[in-house]
C-alpha cells in the first residue's frame, strides 16, 4: 500500500477518517444484509474511492436471537436443544461445548464410546463446514461450479448425520451424559462410501481451484495477516495457522479422544487468502483421515450414555468453567456459570467469527478492491449466526 | 504462475459427462432415515396424560387437552398432548422423557396444507398417514432421562424378621431419600389417586430440596398421621405412578415416612405453628382410629372443642390393634396421636359408648357427633366345627399381641383368608415359630392384601394354598383339628368383575393343624346405638350416609371404615377430613 497514491484516502482527524461524501471523492455502498457476497445476515458499510475500499464498518444485529438470554430461563437439558441453532453450518461444536461444560460443572464422566461418537460427529461437522466454505470461497471469486460439487458432498454428509442422529442440520445428538443413540446398522459402510466421494471431489477441487491461475492471482496477497496481528486481534483456527502459528485446540489441550488420533497441525506461511485456502483444503483431507481413524478404532460395544439426574429439576452445583473445542473456524468456547439452581446463570458463547468478521475484516478490507471484498470475507470463514447469539 | 495452472482446470470438463447430482422430475419422495425425527405418533391407550412431555418442552409447543373417547379415570388424567408445529423444534425431548413410551416420532416429514391451524394437532387422536409407521425416532432402551429403578429400601432379612417384632423396614437415609425424590417427574397422577389427595409431588420436592419442615407442613394439610401412613399406607399412589409403566414407581410411602421421621415430636409445633381460637362448640367423636383422629385434627384447627371416646386404653384403632409392631412400631403411632392431642383435643380412653357412657348423653351434650368406630367384629366362616377349641379370629390374635397378652401358638397353624389381617396373623404366628399355612378361596393375584405383604409372607416361608373353600372343621387326634376344604375353580364373571370361586364337587382335601385362625373380613359393631336410632340404618349394620357423611339424624355424622368401601387407613383419614369439613359447614349454617 505504501506505493499507492495517498490522495485517494480520506483525511484522518484524531485517528478517525473524515469521509466527505459531498466531495464526490467517495462512494458509500452497503453490502448486505441480504447479499451473495456476505456470509449470512451481516452488513458491510463500504466506503469506496473508485473501486478501492477506503473504510469499512461491519454491521451486525440482523440475526440476533438472544440465545444466551434464552438459556438463562431454560433448564440445562432444554438448553441442549437450542445451542445447536447458534451456528447453522456447524452446530455440533455448540452441542459439544455445551454438553462438556455442563458435565464438567455437574461432575459427570461420560462413557468411552460416547467420546468416540462425539469425535466422529465433530469431525464430520468440520468437514461439512469446510465443504460449504470452499464452495463460498470459489464462488466469491467467480467460480460457482465448485460450490455445486462440494455442497452436494456436504449433503451426503448430512445424510450420514440423519442416519446417526435423526436430523440433517440440527442434530441434537450430544446430550449431557453422552450421546442419544448408538451407531445404526450399516452406518460405517455408508461413512466409507461418502468419504470416498468427498476425496474424489476434493481431487477435482484441487485441480480446478487450487491449480487455477485466475484464482491464484486473485487470492494471492488478499487479506494478509501478519504474525503480530494474530495475538493482537485474537485470530484463531486456520486463519492463525496460515500465518505460521501451530495452534490447534485438538493438539494444545486435547479433548475427547483426540490424543489417541494421529494427526499434525497444518500450518502455512504466506498468510493470505490463497494460503488460507490451502490450509483449509489440507484440513479437509485431515478430517477424512480422522473420520476413518475414528470409525476403525471406535469400540463397538459399551454404553454410550450415562444417567444424569432427572432433567426436570436438575440442579448443578455453583461454579464456572470455560470449555473450548476446535471448530472449522477456530477456537470455539462456552463460558458457563451455574449458581446452584436449575437454570444456568450465564452462558457466554465465544465464536471465532466475532473478531474475524468485525475487527479483522475492518482492518484487512482497507485498500482491497471492492470485487475482492467478498473473497476476503469468505477467506476469514466468518459465520454471522455465532457473532450474534 | 505455472503453465499447469492455466491448463489443469480444464481437466474438470470431464464432469460434463458424469451423472448429475440433481434428481430429475418426477421427484421421488425419499423416506426419512429409520431414526429420523419426523411427525409425532402417540398411542392413546398407553398414554396416561401425565403431561411430562409438556413440562420438558422448551418451546411450550405441547399442551394437554381433553380428547373425545378418553375418560378421566384412576391413573389417567384423561388429557392428551396437542402439539403445535408452529413451535415444535423436533428435539424429541418429549419422546425421551415420556414415562409410558406412548409418544414417539415417525420418519415422515412432508405435510402440506393451506390451513395453518391444522398444524396444531393431537397425535393419535387425529388420524394421520404416519400413525402406523414403524420407522422413526423411538427412545432407545439404554437412553433414559429418568432413572427407571427405585432406591431399594433396606429391610431385615426374612430369617431375622421371624425372630422378633423389630421394625423390618429400615428407612431411607437423607442421601437415599433425595436420590429417590429426584426421580419424581411431578406429574401429579398420584395426587388424583390418593384418597386424601395429598400433595405428593409437593412433599417429594421438599425431600429433594431438604426442606423437611415445609414437607411436614404440606403433609399435614391433607393427612394428620404421616408417620403411620408412611409405614402402612396401602399406597395406591404407587400403583398409578407414571414411572411404574416402564420401571419402578417412586417409593412415595417411604419418602413420606422419611419426612415424618426427620422431625421430632417436640419440634412439630415449631414446624407448624398454629393459632387456634376456640369457638366453644362441642364435637363428640366415637372411636380414636385414623378417621376419628383425622376429623378431630381438622375440626380442632377450626376451633371446635373435641372429645373423643375410645373403648381401648390407647388410640389408633385398627392401626394399633390390627397391625403388628414389626410393620408399625407403636411409638410412631403415638407420635401422630400425641401431636393431635397437643392441639387441645381431649380423648377419653377406656370409655365404651353404650356401656360407660350412653349415646344419648353424648348426643345431648354435643353440637355434632361423629361415629368412627371402625370394623372390629370378625366375620364368621359359617361352617361346622367353627366353635371347636383351637379356633380363633385373626383380629383377636393381633389384638392380644398388641395388648401384650400371651397367645399360645401351636406347632401347625392354618390361616383362612387373603387380606392384610390374614397376612399379619400368619406372619405373627411365624414370629412365634409356628408352621403356617394360608388358605384362600381365590388365587394369589386376587388377594386383597398388599402385594408386598404377600411377598414378605412368602419370604418368611408361609405356605399358601389357594382356591380352597373352607367346608368344615373336625376334631382330630391329640386335640388337633382337621380342616377340610374343597378345591374351587375360577369362573369368569365378565369384564371388570373378579372371577368367582366355584366349588368343584368331590374334590375335598384336609390338613391337620393345631390352630385355625380365621381372617375373612370384619364388620362394625353398632350395639352401642339405642333402638331409637334404628332409622339411621339402610340395612343391617350399614349406616345410611349422604355425600356429606351425614346420617339420617342431621347431628350425627359417620366416617372411617364404616363409611367407605376401600376400608384402609388413608381412606379413613380422607373421610375424616371431609366429614370435618361437612360438620363445620353444617354447624356454621345452623
Amino acid at each position: 500500500m505504501k506505493n499507492r497514491d495517498r490522495e485517494k484516502f480520506p483525511n484522518v482527524l484524531n485517528g478517525i477518517p473524515v469521509i466527505d461524501l459531498e466531495s464526490q471523492k467517495f462512494l458509500k455502498v452497503w453490502q448486505g444484509p441480504q447479499h451473495p457476497g456476505v456470509t449470512g445476515n451481516i452488513s458491510l458499510e463500504v466506503t469506496l474511492s473508485g473501486d478501492e475500499v477506503v473504510d469499512l464498518k461491519t454491521h451486525v444485529g440482523y440475526l440476533h436471537r438472544g440465545f444466551e438470554k434464552l438459556m438463562e430461563r431454560r433448564k440445562y437439558l432444554q438448553c441442549f436443544t437450542i445451542v445447536c441453532r447458534i451456528c447453522v453450518p456447524e452446530p455440533d461444536t455448540n452441542e459439544y461445548v455445551f454438553a462438556a461444560a455442563t458435565e464438567e460443572l455437574a461432575g459427570i464422566t461420560i462413557p468411552e464410546k460416547a467420546k468416540w461418537l462425539r469425535t466422529l460427529v465433530l469431525e464430520m461437522a468440520r468437514l461439512a463446514s469446510f465443504l460449504m466454505w470452499i464452495g463460498g470461497q470459489a464462488g466469491a471469486l467467480g467460480m460457482g461450479t465448485i460450490a455445486q460439487w462440494t455442497v452436494a458432498q456436504r449433503d451426503y454428509i448430512l445424510d450420514l448425520f440423519e442416519e446417526l442422529t435423526g436430523a440433517r442440520v440440527y442434530h441434537m445428538y450430544m446430550v449431557p451424559g453422552g450421546v442419544r443413540g448408538d451407531i445404526p446398522d450399516g452406518f460405517i459402510e455408508h461413512v466409507e462410501k461418502v468419504m470416498k466421494g468427498v476425496e474424489k471431489v476434493l481431487y477435482d477441487v484441487e485441480i480446478a481451484l487450487l491449480n487455477n491461475a485466475i484464482f491464484k492471482m486473485r487470492a494471492k496477497g488478499l487479506g494478509y495477516i501478519s504474525k503480530a496481528m494474530v495475538d493482537e486481534y485474537g485470530i484463531v483456527g486456520p486463519n492463525a495457522r496460515a500465518a505460521g502459528l501451530a495452534r490447534d485446540i485438538r493438539k494444545d489441550s486435547p479433548y475427547l479422544i483426540y490424543d489417541q488420533l494421529d494427526f499434525n497441525v497444518i500450518t502455512g506461511t504466506h498468510s493470505d487468502a490463497l494460503e488460507r485456502t490451502f490450509v483449509r483444503f489440507r484440513e479437509m483431507l485431515q478430517c477424512v483421515s480422522l473420520i476413518r481413524q475414528v470409525i476403525n478404532k471406535m469400540p463397538r460395544n459399551g454404553a454410550y450414555y450415562t444417567h444424569i439426574p432427572n432433567p426436570l429439576h436438575w440442579k448443578i452445583p455453583a461454579g464456572e468453567t470455560y470449555v473450548r473445542a476446535e471448530a472449522s473456524r477456530g477456537e470455539y468456547g462456552y463460558y458457563m456459570v451455574s449458581d446452584g439452581t436449575e437454570y444456568p446463570r450465564r452462558v457466554q458463547v465465544r465464536g471465532p467469527s466475532y473478531t474475524h468478521a468485525i475487527a479483522v475484516l475492518e482492518k484487512l478490507a482497507i485498500g482491497t478492491n471492492l470485487a475482492d471484498l467478498a473473497g476476503l470475507m469468505v477467506s476469514l470463514h466468518t459465520c454471522p449466526p455465532e457473532i450474534e447469539r | 504462475m505455472k503453465l499447469k495452472d492455466w491448463i489443469a482446470p480444464f481437466y474438470v470438463w470431464k464432469r460434463a459427462f458424469e451423472k448429475p447430482f440433481t434428481v430429475p422430475k418426477p421427484l421421488k419422495e425419499r423416506p426419512g432415515s429409520p431414526r429420523y425425527r419426523g411427525f409425532h405418533q402417540n398411542d392413546l391407550d398407553t398414554c396416561i396424560g401425565c403431561g411430562t412431555c409438556s413440562s420438558i418442552c422448551q418451546n411450550h409447543a405441547i399442551d394437554m387437552v381433553p380428547v373425545d373417547g378418553i375418560e378421566t379415570h384412576k391413573g389417567d388424567s384423561g388429557l392428551r398432548p396437542r402439539i403445535d408445529y408452529g413451535r415444535c423444534c423436533w428435539c424429541a425431548l418429549c419422546v425421551d422423557i415420556c414415562p409410558t413410551t406412548s409418544l414417539s416420532m415417525s420418519n415422515e416429514y412432508v405435510w402440506i396444507d393451506t390451513d395453518a391451524d391444522v398444524f396444531r394437532f393431537i397425535p393419535g387422536s387425529e388420524k394421520k398417514p404416519w400413525d402406523s409407521f414403524k420407522k422413526g425416532y423411538k427412545r432407545e432402551e439404554e437412553y433414559q432421562l429418568v432413572d427407571p429403578r427405585r432406591i431399594e429400601m433396606e429391610m431385615l432379612p426374612p430369617e431375622e424378621r421371624v425372630k422378633s417384632f423389630l421394625e423390618m423396614v429400615k428407612g431411607y437415609s437423607r442421601e437415599q431419600a433425595q436420590k429417590e425424590a429426584d426421580r419424581c417427574i411431578q406429574c401429579g397422577i398420584c395426587t388424583a389417586t390418593c384418597p386424601a389427595h395429598m400433595d405428593i409431588p409437593g412433599y417429594i420436592k421438599a425431600v429433594r430440596e431438604n426442606k423437611i419442615e415445609d414437607g411436614l407442613k404440606l403433609m399435614y394439610e391433607t393427612n394428620p398421621m404421616p408417620a403411620m401412613c408412611g409405614r402402612v399406607c396401602t399406597h395406591q399412589c404407587e400403583e398409578d405412578c407414571a414411572l411404574a409403566h416402564t420401571g419402578d414407581a417412586i417409593s412415595i410411602r417411604w419418602l413420606k415416612r422419611y419426612l415424618a421421621d426427620q422431625v421430632e415430636l417436640d419440634d412439630y409445633s415449631k414446624a407448624m405453628p398454629v393459632d387456634i381460637l376456640s369457638n366453644g362448640k362441642q364435637i363428640a367423636i366415637i372411636g380414636a382410629g385414623p378417621g376419628g383422629l383425622s376429623a378431630a385434627y381438622y375440626l380442632r384447627l377450626l376451633g371446635y372443642e373435641i372429645t373423643i371416646y375410645e373403648a381401648n386404653d390407647k388410640g389408633g384403632g385398627m392401626t394399633r390393634y390390627g397391625i403388628p409392631e414389626y410393620r408399625l412400631p407403636y411409638d410412631q403411632l403415638d407420635k401422630d396421636i400425641e401431636y393431635i392431642l397437643s392441639l387441645g383435643v381431649e380423648i377419653k380412653y377406656n370409655t365404651r359408648v353404650g356401656k360407660d357412657i350412653s349415646f344419648q348423653e353424648i348426643h345431648k351434650e354435643s353440637d355434632a357427633v361423629l361415629i368412627s368406630i371402625g370394623l372390629m367384629l370378625p366375620y364368621k366362616m359359617e361352617i361346622p366345627g367353627e366353635d371347636l377349641p383351637g379356633n380363633i379370629s385373626g383380629l383377636e390374635v393381633l389384638d392380644k399381641i398388641t395388648r401384650g397378652e400371651k397367645v399360645h401358638f401351636e406347632e401347625k397353624v392354618a390361616v383362612i383368608g387373603g387380606g392384610n389381617v390374614a397376612m399379619d396373623s400368619a406372619r405373627t404366628a411365624r414370629t412365634f415359630g409356628a408352621d403356617v399355612t394360608v388358605l384362600y378361596r381365590r388365587r394369589i393375584e386376587d388377594m386383597p392384601a398388599d402385594e408386598e405383604e404377600i411377598i414378605d409372607a412368602q419370604q418368611e416361608k408361609v405356605t399358601f394354598i389357594t382356591q380352597a373353600i373352607p367346608l368344615r372343621i373336625e376334631q382330630a387326634e391329640d386335640k388337633r383339628l382337621s380342616f377340610i376344604y374343597g378345591l374351587a375353580e375360577m369362573v369368569d364373571q365378565g369384564e371388570g368383575k373378579r372371577p368367582k370361586p366355584v366349588l368343584i364337587e368331590g374334590k375335598e382335601f384336609s390338613i391337620v393343624v393345631d390352630m385355625v385362625i380365621s381372617a375373612i373380613g370384619q364388620g362394625a359393631d353398632f350395639s352401642f346405638l339405642p333402638m331409637e336410632y334404628e332409622k339411621l340404618f339402610s340395612r343391617k349394620n350399614q349406616l345410611k350416609i349422604d355425600e356429606f357423611f351425614r346420617t339420617r339424624d342431621s347431628k350425627i355424622f359417620a366416617s372411617g371404615d364404616i363409611a367407605n368401601q376401600t376400608k384402609d387407613a388413608i381412606s379413613a383419614i380422607a373421610d375424616g377430613h371431609r366429614a370435618a369439613r361437612s360438620i363445620d359447614h353444617f354447624l356454621k349454617n345452623l
